[in-house]
């Protein structure tokens, strides 16, 4: 058994036995911390979202484990792994909404486009303006569906009738939202139903065209047409975005990535292009994961 | 292995089902809980209901009635009260209590008749009810009036036929009167108080004798001499008008008969009480109410209307509310979105929730303490000088008043506030931080916005609070009679330094300082039902607000 784990990294690849898997799996619940296997595709990309080493707490309990990920330019990731393993948490760090809890620590740091997110004397605000988040539950502001929409702008001070207009249009029409509000543009947004409330947060979350677009499960409160519809905007927007993305839909994951990152326990196992991580994946457990064996 | 005894599958279903208690239906607490609704209803529907009963009937014309007793005294008004009570021998027996009114010849409003003592009793066709300035009500039949200072009828149908017509035009000139009396000779009074502090402010900032105090001090002597003849125009008028509506008055013969005249003038509203159609009756009904609501009082408060005490009630609440809802928002504001939770906050907030027990008096004699004492005084020495040693801010005053409420009513607005504020999901303030919204962009145009129903919440019950409260007021500025409403046409307009009337303290007034009790009484329930009816008034205005705000910010969706 020990053998197996001195095999590491790299012929995992389907070979090890059922036995060696359970073996890694409890010892991480048990405190281990394994590197990361990574695939070498993610060295030829350029990169946009540099994790280096982080750790976070929610107070005394870790919640990440010494994450290292180079997010690429121009495609889309996905996050998956099981419920608790912290991928929202994760998310959730990149844009730091997660200084909001005062019970959170955090070390290591993170760049985008090489500037550090963590460091010293940074503008959080700035900062949070370069990327988009859509989050796990809808959460519409309380104003007209036409002022969520251009919330990010109305905040810069764009006053522009025509731009905020043609920004509204756009991005409603990217979250496929347009021809079910384009009658109701101020109304109320919270008027809306659930899986229009969640569109309108994609939309408003792509109006301010951000760097990185940050979506933890975007498609779990949608049917199957707007699900439909939010990949194939998840594939426009590829190449001119950087999409980070949570999902527990492994069809979704494999049909709209381009790369797939397991997480566990807080710890980022696998992570390495999307077609390797669904068929042959190097670690036994990624594999049993992606086929529904766990998790 | 077949032979093991068999084990019971993991799920296998052997939990025998209880049937449903009537505890857990919960049918006993639909009847508790609908129980103590009752109650409360039954409370608020009582206090209301014999507010309503007593106060509306009040300024209802009643039929005047005429009795002689058995030892030949007659006597004649309004029957306000019925009891029964025991006499010496044990039987049970009723009076009544009679308004009888001419107060000038019985030194007496309201006399008690033992029905046993009645002879007689009538109800004369031509018992007149005449309402006075002064001296309350007269009950008389009229003998002949007297018009431009010749006796003109003198039989009581045109008597009251003459006084019908001729009543108007005497009212018209008493009212003519006063204003010349309050506003003109007012007016030219305060160009010479003017002047006299101008006199006080130069002798304060050069000096007395420098050349700017002289200046001033003839300018004194110039505006006496102008006013003077002035005031002797204004005088003169109002002698005109005194001298002619002397010539106009109705003699009165009393039930024990005796005479007296009555100056038209003198007469507020008369009505032969038992001759009245049902128009006429709801017609004098309405322009009671009319006097009640429109006027200002007369006879110690216990006649006339309540209007400076409405309008007193109305501004102070508004201006209440001016100052109490930003403080407390900003207050809970800090508490609830920047303050780190902690020991110190926690302390905050608990003073904050004892700050709500404090009994209001308290809250009067500091708002007497501080604002009329230091903070007014200290004006008063900074602006107002020359007037002094007559305090302007140095006192009690409307806005004294409103801050000294608002401070009261803080903790209200900061406890709905805050409550408001938690009830805003983080969700949303996340959403806003990761749109790269601000802390105080987030709370401006996300957290206030939703929060703002339960914000106008707090500003409802602080303005219930703060409208009905009498306590504090009669230390930092309620009167019982104020001269001058607190807005006017005077410049500079809003007086805030100016004691005001309020329609609780009207209340206590009436119900525990008037010397003619009997007749004040009916008036405390019809002012208690006027300040219900304010207190209802401001807050339906408040409710439609919130109903647009949460329409707007608010609504479940699921
Ligand atoms: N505010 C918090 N305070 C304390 N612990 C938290 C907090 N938020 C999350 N956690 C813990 O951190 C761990 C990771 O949570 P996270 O929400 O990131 O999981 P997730 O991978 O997004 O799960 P899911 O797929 O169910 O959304 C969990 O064990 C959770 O209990
Ligand atoms: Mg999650």
């Amino acid at each position: 058994m020990t053998d197996d784990r001195n095999g590491y990294p790299g012929n995992g690849n389907g070979g090890a036995a059922g036995g060696a898997a359970k073996n890694r799996l409890a010892e991480i619940a048990a405190g281990a911390v394994f590197p990361t296997e990574t695939h070498p595709e993610l060295d030829r990309e350029t990169v946009v979202l540099d994790v280096q080493g982080f750790n976070l707490f929610y107070g005394a309990k870790q919640a990440l484990y010494d994450i290292r990920m180079k997010i690429p330019k121009g495609k889309v990731t996905a996050l998956v792994g099981p419920s608790g393993c912290g991928k929202s948490t994760l998310l959730r760090s990149v844009n730091r909404i997660n200084d909001l809890l005062s019970t959170v620590r955090i070390s290591g740091d993170m760049l985008l486009n090489g500037d550090s997110i963590y460091g010293h004397g940074v503008d959080v605000i700035e900062l949070r303006k370069r990327m988009g988040m859509v989050f796990q539950k809808p959460n519409p502001f309380p104003m007209s569906v036409y002022e969520n929409v251009v919330y990010a702008l109305r905040i810069d001070g764009e006053r522009d009738r025509s731009t905020l207009d043609e920004v509204c249009e756009r991005s409603l029409r990217g979250a496929a939202l347009w021809d079910e509000v384009k009658d109701r543009l101020h109304e109320s947004a919270l008027g809306m139903s659930g899986g229009q409330q969640q569109r309108l947060c994609i939309a408003r979350a792509i109006a301010a065209e951000p760097e990185v677009l940050l979506m933890d499960e975007p498609c779990s409160a949608l049917d199957p047409i707007a699900t439909n519809k939010i990949e194939d905007l998840i594939e426009q927007l590829k190449g001119e975005y950087s999409i980070l993305i949570v999902t527990h839909n492994m069809q979704q994951a494999s049909r709209t990535s381009d790369y797939t990152a397991f997480m566990y326990l807080g710890r980022l196992l696998e992570y390495g292009p999307t077609a390797t991580i669904f068929q042959t994946p190097h670690l036994r457990e990624t594999l049993d994961y992606v086929t529904g064996r766990f998790g | 292995m077949s032979a093991d005894p068999v084990k019971p599958a993991p799920f296998a279903r052997t939990r025998t089902r209880a049937r449903t208690s009537l505890f857990a239906a919960g049918e006993p607490m639909v009847w508790l809980t609908g129980g103590g609704l009752v109650v409360a209803i039954c409370m608020i529907v009582g206090l209301l209901g014999l507010i309503l009963a007593q106060g509306v009937g009040t300024l209802w014309p009643q039929p005047v009635v005429e009795v002689r007793l058995a030892s030949g005294a007659r006597l004649m008004g309004e029957i306000t009260r019925t009891e029964t009570y025991r006499t010496g021998d044990g039987r049970t027996a009723r009076r009544r209590l009679f308004r009888t009114g001419n107060f000038e010849l019985t030194n007496e409003h309201f006399t008690w008749v033992n029905d046993a003592d009645v002879a007689e009793e009538s109800r004369p066709e031509w018992a007149m009810v005449f309402e006075r300035m002064s001296w309350g009500r007269f009950y008389g039949r009229p003998k002949s009036l007297t018009v431009e200072g010749t006796v003109t009828a003198d039989a009581p149908a045109a008597v009251w036929a003459g006084f019908a017509r001729v009543h108007a035009s005497v009212s018209d000139r008493r009212e003519v009167r006063e204003r010349l009396e309050t506003e003109e000779i007012g007016e030219v009074n305060r160009r010479i108080e003017e002047a006299r502090l101008a006199v006080r402010r130069a002798e304060l900032r050069d000096g007395r004798d420098s050349p700017a105090h002289a200046a001033a001090r003839a300018h004194v002597d110039a505006i006496q001499a102008e006013t003077k003849a002035e005031f002797d125009r204004l005088r003169a008028e109002i002698a005109a008008l005194n001298g002619h509506n002397a010539k106009f008055s109705i003699r009165v013969v009393t039930a024990d008969g005796r005479e007296t005249d009555l100056a038209l003038a003198d007469i507020v509203r008369a009505y032969p009480a038992n001759r009245l159609s049902d128009g006429a009756r709801w017609s004098l009904y309405a322009s009671r109410w009319r006097e009640f609501l429109l006027d200002e009082p007369r006879e110690a408060n216990s006649e006339g209307g309540v209007f400076p005490a409405i309008f007193g009630t109305v501004v102070m609440t508004l201006i209440m509310s001016v100052f109490v809802v930003p403080f407390g928002v900003m207050a809970a504001l800090y508490l609830r979105e920047y303050a780190k939770a902690g020991p110190v906050v926690s302390a905050v907030r608990i003073s904050i929730n004892n700050l709500a027990g404090v009994p209001s008096i308290v809250f009067g004699v500091f708002g007497l303490g501080f604002f009329c004492y230091v903070v007014g005084a200290s004006l008063d020495e900074l602006l107002f000088a020359a007037k002094l040693p007559n305090p302007t801010y140095g006192k009690g005053g409307i806005l004294w008043a409103a801050l000294t409420l608002a401070l009261m009513t803080l903790p209200v607005v900061i406890v709905a506030t805050e409550e408001a504020l938690s009830a805003v999901p983080n969700s949303m303030r996340e959403g806003s931080f990761a749109c790269g919204a601000g802390k105080w962009q987030t709370i401006r145009r996300i957290v206030l916005p939703r929060a703002m129903p339960g914000i106008m919440t707090g500003m409802i019950l602080a303005m219930a609070r703060g409208a009905g409260e009498v306590a504090p007021l009669m230390l930092v500025g309620a009167v019982k009679l104020a001269p001058e409403l607190p807005i006017d046409g005077i410049l500079p307009y809003v007086h805030p330094e100016r004691s005001f009337m309020h329609l609780g303290f009207h209340i206590y007034d009436l119900g525990f300082q008037s010397q003619n009790s009997e007749a004040a009484k009916p008036m405390v329930f019809t002012t208690t039902l006027l300040l219900i009816l304010v207190i209802f008034v401001l807050n339906v205005l408040a409710v439609q607000l919130r109903t647009r705000l949460r329409r707007k910010f608010v609504s479940a969706v699921f």
